[in-house]
């Protein structure tokens, strides 16, 4: 391996697991504050990247165009829909055991597909690149690196920057960190747990959803995207610990790098390589790698 | 003194055998009368409850919550796979041994090393390595790579060279498949009350209370989880005997994360649950996906198995089995 191929490989790498990093906060929020086994999180990021597909023309039609704007619109939308499913939703499983949260959440995920199935269509859909990030720029030579993956992996540095600033710094951080802490202990003093709950949540899902909308240029839209996101997550967030935000960015940035050098080093072995990764990391730190409060 | 206790446990036990005794008669009696559409269905049920109640014996009676289960079942499918010949039926002595083996082989590990963790870790870890296990056969040429392989003959059951049993011909393959079931039922039925199961009933209780009244709950667990395993694997086994192809679509996290579906359903803590939540789960899929009852909606059945379960589980946090008998209300909190 060159040189410039193992710089491109390493961009690919970082750009993946900082779009992991933003699936996989929001899960392992929503895990650790609220002890809720969101198996459905993962619909969330295929959430976005339809909303990218779909409010693209919407957006060019009425507001002018604008990529900024598509984002916009689609995390607001995101969010507000993520703090309406809290309410009729998963605000009734807070006090259901973890099994039963894992099913009804898993009958939610076969809802969210067949729900897309019938408004979209079960058809692939690419989504344009905006003009302006649509070019590359050379590394050697002959190699060249999309402007658009570096943009990605800019939006989301901006994110995981901006979501440690408010857990750290601001009151909402931490009242959030504390309700993680000591539920009955927050509700006491005076903080309403369950405002603050649909908060986190609609969080979580504006995460997941800004994921999907800004890998949607990359990946396309396709059926069954959310559950093929929704597991690779499930293992940043457990080899990072639960409820742990540190956490889930490192081990998401480990199994971007596992993941895409893996592709290129060990083609047959690269789908079980960041399960073995998992199975050692839990084998080494039984409860991940920075355990949450 | 001990006959009233014999009689005691005697009167509280029939009136929960006695459902699951006429229900193997019917199964029995039923390909006299069923069409062979049907037939076969109910082969896949009864296929479907011996898998669901192996993972019962993790599940609701040891508290171990794997989500990994599949992995077993792909096993014991490829097993057959592996050993019949191209030319010839394989014996089912050696196809079973095999499975049961290699499965267990692999549990051990397994269980070996995840059993280290707990709770939330446990279920992820026993995915990761189910999911280890699903890449193996789908991105080698070892097990056919993704579109699996077929089997051209169905291992027969032998004597020396005698063939005893021929599963192609007639219902064989059904009665087979239902002597296995009623086998397995009753070894867990027996296992569980006896002293090791009684012990399993204690760890999932309290674990900690266990260890300190002197028993080392590791090889409990770890023995619990080898045996969910090869029960798993003969399922697997008659999967593969009955369809005639093995896919790595049979170790898919989908797959343990329906048989998991399918005991809580019927309701944790029961092999008749297992059983119930297997035929319950089946039936619906089949109802749901049925052309003649829903016509051209049938294409989007998983929006209403998603809508049941959740009103299903919302309504009915204790399965199936919570809709009969007194007892399991007085349970309830």
């Amino acid at each position: 391996m060159d040189f410039p191929t193992f710089l491109i490989q390493c961009l690919n790498a970082v750009q993946y697991g900082l779009l992991l990093f933003l699936v996989a906060s929001g899960l392992t929020l929503i895990f650790g504050i609220m002890g809720v086994i969101n198996l459905a999180h993962g619909s969330f990021y295929m959430l976005g990247a339809y909303l990218a597909y779909g409010l693209a023309p919407l957006v060019e039609r009425y507001l002018g165009g604008g990529f900024f704007t598509t984002l916009a619109l689609g995390v607001v939308l995101a969010i507000a829909f993520g703090y309406l499913l809290e309410w009729v939703f998963f605000s009734y499983l807070y006090e259901r055991e973890h099994l039963q949260q894992v099913l009804m959440t898993y009958g939610l995920i076969l809802v969210f597909e067949e729900l897309r199935s019938i408004l979209v269509g079960d058809e692939v859909h690419g989504v344009a690149t905006p003009d302006w990030l649509s070019g590359s720029f050379p590394l050697s030579e002959v190699m060249t690196y999309p402007v658009y993956r570096l943009f990605i992996s800019v939006v989301c540095a901006i994110v995981a920057i901006a979501l440690w600033a408010v857990m750290t710094k601001t009151r909402l951080g931490m009242r959030i960190r504390a309700g993680a802490t000591n539920r009955e202990m927050v509700q006491a003093l005076g903080i309403p747990i369950r405002f603050l709950y649909r908060v986190v949540f609609a969080i979580g899902v504006g995460l997941a959803a800004l994921a999907g909308l800004v890998a949607a240029p990359v990946s396309s839209v396709y059926p069954g995207m959310g559950s093929q996101v929704l597991i690779i997550c499930f293992v940043v967030v457990v080899i990072g610990g639960i409820g742990s935000i540190r956490g889930a960015f490192v081990a998401a940035l480990l199994v971007g790098l596992v993941d895409t050098f893996g592709k290129v080093l060990f083609p047959s072995l690269a789908g079980m390589l960041i399960y073995l990764l998992m199975a050692a990391m839990l084998l080494w730190k039984p409860e991940g790698l920075f355990k949450a409060g | 003194m001990t006959t009233m206790a014999a009689d005691d446990a005697m009167r509280t036990r029939l009136p929960k055998l006695l459902p699951v005794l006429i229900a193997f008669a019917l199964l029995a009696a039923f390909p006299a009368f069923g069409s062979t559409f049907y037939v076969d269905l109910v082969g896949k049920i009864m296929i479907y409850s011996i898998f669901a109640m192996s993972l019962e014996l993790l599940v609701g009676q040891t508290g171990l919550v794997s989500f990994g289960h599949a992995a077993f079942f792909g096993i014991g499918a490829y097993a057959v796979a592996m050993v019949t010949a191209k030319v010839d039926a394989a014996s089912l002595w050696l196809v079973v041994v095999v499975a049961v083996l290699a499965s267990a082989a692999y549990a051990l590990v397994v269980g070996a090393l995840s059993l280290r963790t707990k709770g939330v870790y446990f279920i992820m870890i026993t995915l990761a390595f189910a999911q280890m296990a699903f890449f193996v056969f789908h991105d080698t040429s070892f097990g056919g790579g993704s579109d699996g392989i077929y089997l051209y003959y169905k291992p027969a059951l032998t004597l020396g060279s005698l063939v005893l049993v021929d599963f192609d011909k007639g219902r064989a393959m059904y009665f087979g498949t239902l002597a296995c079931l009623v086998a397995t039922f009753a070894f867990l039925a027996v296992l569980l009350r006896s002293r090791y199961g009684r012990a399993l009933a204690g760890i999932k209780a309290n674990e900690q209370r266990m260890r300190a009244a002197g028993f080392a709950t590791y090889p409990y667990k770890l023995g619990a989880f080898v045996l969910g395993a090869m029960i798993a694997s003969l399922a697997g086994v008659l999967f593969a005997m009955k369809d005639g192809v093995v896919n790595p679509e049979l170790l898919v996290w989908n797959q343990s994360g329906a048989v998991l579906l399918m005991i809580i359903l019927g309701g944790l803590g029961h092999l008749r649950g297992a059983m119930l939540g297997a035929l319950m789960f089946t039936v619906l899929q089949e109802v749901y996906q049925s052309e003649a009852l829903f016509g051209s909606f049938s294409k989007h059945w998983q929006l209403m198995l998603g809508l049941t379960i959740i009103a299903f589980v919302a309504t009915m946090p204790r399965g199936l089995i919570g809709l009969f008998g007194k007892r399991a209300k007085k349970e309830a909190p």
